[in-house]
């Protein structure tokens, strides 16, 4: 791998390797792709939830998940109106404010809002600016078939911007690459679900969602350091109730917020980017690349609330989550403004208190600065369990 | 016998089309009555054409929830549905709509029957979550059409195209496993003839629809797009593929046909004729109409007649000889320019400033919305920036009247109109 794009991490503890992650993760003007542009390489910046990354990576562009950031939407908000939730702006005010360049930018019917910005951003930017309808009807004999085509569609795209034809064999080995992360990424959370004294929450976070930013061979060079580290960790198990945390599939809560819950709970499982693990085991390397990418994104994967599959209510699967992680409790966030994760909220607190489980509602910004308040009430909340 | 014919056929739209709405309601209370189970559809592809055929009633959730605010009693049912534990922030559509379940489906115009089952596009994301609470309620299957949309401006994959053929296939695919789904939530066999009918009336009612848009080219415009052009939409979906919406649209066009051919127009005198971009402020829906007809503003044409459509608007016409294929087709084009309309909106207003001669267009975001709101602003500047059309940006909801502030739309709406008259008189100093 000739080209580093996240540096100074090689050979120190797993405590500088956090800091290092936090220091890339909250760096408002994205060092990584920076230097991936200053080698000549392209960017493909794909909105949340879930893109097909594979495709990118094979052509040999830099996939760049967009997911907005703690910034000021200076640029941006006169593009947009009220009501609306924070990491659309901020989105959009990365490239507005040139922080971000791209080649290429790709978003998702995930929401009613997100569906929105390729059009916006096309509006604004001369770079193709797609939707890639990822089907909504997961329950069809013919979606994935649907899906490969589109897939091919996309690819063909991208091969016009980057020059290269990709082959069966590069995009396998993609698929490798990325079947590879994804499975590094099933044992940090393995981890935290058998020994979450070993990692917290927020420090599985920045492990995770560095890679985002960062191309995905140097990702796994990360997770596996990272993990031997972890696995070896002197840290002493404390009496704290094992949670699972949900509503962060699209806007990310702030750092902080992630922190303050994992120093009050153990957070054994999340939806915290879900996207980068949407895909629960490997895709196939043989046939048909992309028909097998296809063919996972609808088969072999996770849940969130901006997909629909009969096979997979909503609190059905936070009850599995909740279930398979020996979870006593739920934390249930919905970033302000977010539709479909304020609706789903009601979904989850009928059927936890169905089932009799605790949990604790909350909304989120990317942009809160204070919880303090959070820290008061979660603490309230975990004593109860605790002590109750 | 021109005077006989005007008093006869002026406003005969509005007269006939509030009494099919009326017919529709006692229709849905008689369902309900019997305890039959309706299809719950929305307005952005209804699939009216196909479910006919198997006679279920047609519950627009939509429709029936926006009645609530018209009535000016929505408050009451988005507390039920906030109480229930739904945000301030969600769509007020689903929360009124959530408030009539949770009162046993009794509405201020009749009673709702139970769904059967759900079908719903991909046009909104909201729907599919909307159609989950069904789903939990009452344990009812829930199809979702996946149509694939533009994926970039100006990318309509067009007909005769591979990637045409491609999307049209899925549409197909799953328009056939919908029929499986109605066998068997009905037990009745799939009748391609009666979809032939349903497809013929839909064709009439399709190219009517079409029309009577263009027909408001004309100077005075004929209707009112925000206020009557609703009335008319309502008769759009809920009578889709019906003998009863096929006449209605017939009968439509001519009133339409008269009134140009005559100079009869919507209102005294037409000062300013401006687009509307949004969805109507319903809980002051004749008063927010009066903001801009007060000042002699017509609005003569609106996104909302094509997105609340379904996209009918494109006026296509289905080939009867091959129905299944050609309801895939025409849902495909349909649905995916109802989609356009909404998101590339910009391209629509550009056009229609030249086409329908527009002194100023009216851009209405609101919070329950952010299919048709989120890229208003940006689009607004895209549209100023290509035809210097002066515009007014009004935020407020189409069912919440917490964040209608009528005042303060009124002020707005005064200075739009004020600066539209400042700018008249410059020109005409100018010239």
């Amino acid at each position: 791998m000739a080209l580093q794009l996240f540096r100074n991490w090689q050979g120190q503890s797993l405590e500088w390797i956090i800091a290092e992650c936090r220091e890339v993760v909250e760096d408002t003007d994205f060092s990584t792709v920076k230097r991936w542009r200053e080698a000549g390489g392209k960017v493909l910046g794909h909105f949340q939830v879930y893109f097909p990354e594979e495709i990118a990576h094979a052509a040999g562009m830099l996939p760049l998940k967009i997911r907005g950031a703690a910034i000021e939407p200076t640029h941006a908000d006169s593009h947009f109106g009220s009501y609306l939730c924070s990491i659309l702006k901020t989105s959009l005010e990365l490239v507005l404010s040139k922080k971000v360049e791209l080649d290429m930018f790709v978003t998702h019917p995930i929401c009613d809002a997100a569906r929105n910005l390729a059009a916006i951003w096309g509006r604004n930017f001369d770079y193709p600016c797609q939707i890639l309808y990822l089907p909504q009807n997961a329950n069809s004999t013919a979606s994935a078939t649907y899906l490969s085509e589109e897939y091919a569609r996309v690819q063909a795209e991208i091969e016009a911007i980057t020059g290269n034809k990709v082959t069966v064999e590069a995009l396998n080995n993609s698929l490798s690459v990325y079947n590879e992360n994804r499975s590094l990424l099933r044992q940090l959370y393995e981890i935290k679900r058998k020994q979450p004294w070993l990692i917290s929450a927020y420090e599985a976070y920045l492990l995770t969602n560095v890679g985002g930013l960062i191309l995905r061979e140097e990702h796994n060079e990360l997770l596996k350091a990272a993990i031997l580290l972890i696995e070896t960790r002197p840290t002493k198990r404390q009496d704290k109730i094992r949670v699972v945390f949900e509503g962060g599939f699209c806007e990310q809560p702030p750092l902080d917020l992630i922190r303050t819950i994992s120093q009050s709970c153990y957070v054994v499982d999340d939806d915290l980017l879900i996207g980068l693990r949407w895909i629960l085991e490997d895709v196939s390397l043989e046939g048909d690349p992309l028909f097998n990418l296809a063919e996972a994104y609808l088969e072999k994967s996770s849940y969130s609330p901006v997909q629909h599959d009969a096979r997979k209510p909503k609190e059905k699967m936070l009850l599995e989550r909740i279930s398979n992680a020996g979870a006593s409790a739920a934390i249930i966030t919905a970033a302000k403004m977010c539709e479909p994760g304020l609706e789903d909220q009601v979904a989850y607190t009928k059927a936890l208190d169905e089932k009799g489980i605790p949990y604790f509602v909350s909304e989120f910004e990317e942009s809160m600065t204070s919880f303090d308040q959070m820290e008061i009430q979660l603490e309230t909340f975990t004593e109860n369990i605790l002590f109750g | 016998m021109t005077e006989t014919k005007k008093v006869d056929i002026v406003g005969r739209g509005n007269v006939e089309g509030a009494n099919l709405f009326r017919d529709w309601f006692a229709e849905l209370t008689e369902a309900a009555k019997n305890n039959q189970g309706a299809a719950y559809v929305f307005v952005m592809g209804s699939m009216a054409e196909l479910l006919k055929t198997f006679d279920f009633p047609l519950v627009f959730p939509e429709i029936t929830a926006l009645q609530t605010a018209v009535r000016r009693v929505a408050d009451e049912y988005l507390t039920v549905a906030e109480d229930y534990g739904y945000s301030p922030d969600i769509c007020g559509y689903v929360k009124a709509d959530l408030g009539v379940h949770l009162r046993e489906r009794e509405h201020p115009m009749g009673k709702i029957p139970k769904p059967a089952l759900t079908v719903l596009t991909n046009a909104c994301n909201t729907y599919v979550k909307w159609a989950e609470i069904w789903e939990r309620m009452y344990g009812i299957p829930l199809f979702v059409l996946d149509v694939p949309a533009t994926r970039q401006a100006g990318g309509q994959f067009q007909p005769g195209s591979s990637d045409f053929a491609r999307d049209c296939k899925y549409v197909e695919a799953q328009i056939r496993e919908l029929i499986t789904l109605c066998e068997n939530t009905t037990g009745k066999k799939f009748d391609i003839d009666r979809l032939r009918e349903t497809l013929s009336y839909a064709n009439d009612m399709n190219t009517g629809w079409k029309r009577v848009l263009e027909l408001n080219k004309s100077k005075p415009s004929l209707f009112n797009a925000l206020t009557d052009g609703t009335a008319y939409l309502g008769v759009s979906n809920n009578f889709r593929g019906t003998k009863e919406g096929s006449q209605f649209f017939k009968n439509l066009v001519e009133e339409m046909e008269y009134k140009a051919a005559n100079g009869i127009g919507t209102q005294t005198e037409e000062k300013y004729r401006l687009a509307f971009v949004g969805v109507p402020c319903y809980p002051i829906f004749r008063r927010f109409s009066e903001m801009f007809t007060e000042w002699g503003g017509a609005f003569v044409h609106s996104t909302y007649l094509h997105f609340a459509s379904g996209g009918a608007n494109m006026g296509f016409e289905y080939d009867v000889n091959r129905p299944i294929e050609s309801l895939a087709e025409g849902a495909l084009i349909s649905i995916r320019d109802a989609m356009d309309s909404m998101f590339h909106h910009d391209r629509m207003i550009i056009n229609m400033v030249k086409d329908y001669e527009l002194d100023g267009v009216v851009y209405h975001p609101i919070k329950s919305c952010r299919t048709v709101s989120t890229g208003l602003a940006d689009g607004r500047r895209a549209m100023m920036a290509a035809t210097d059309t002066p515009s007014l940006f009004i935020e407020s909801d189409m069912m919440d009247k917490r964040v209608v502030s009528e005042a303060q739309m009124k002020n707005r709406a005064d200075a739009f109109f004020e600066g539209l008259a400042s700018r008249r008189l410059t020109a005409a100093k100018t010239a």
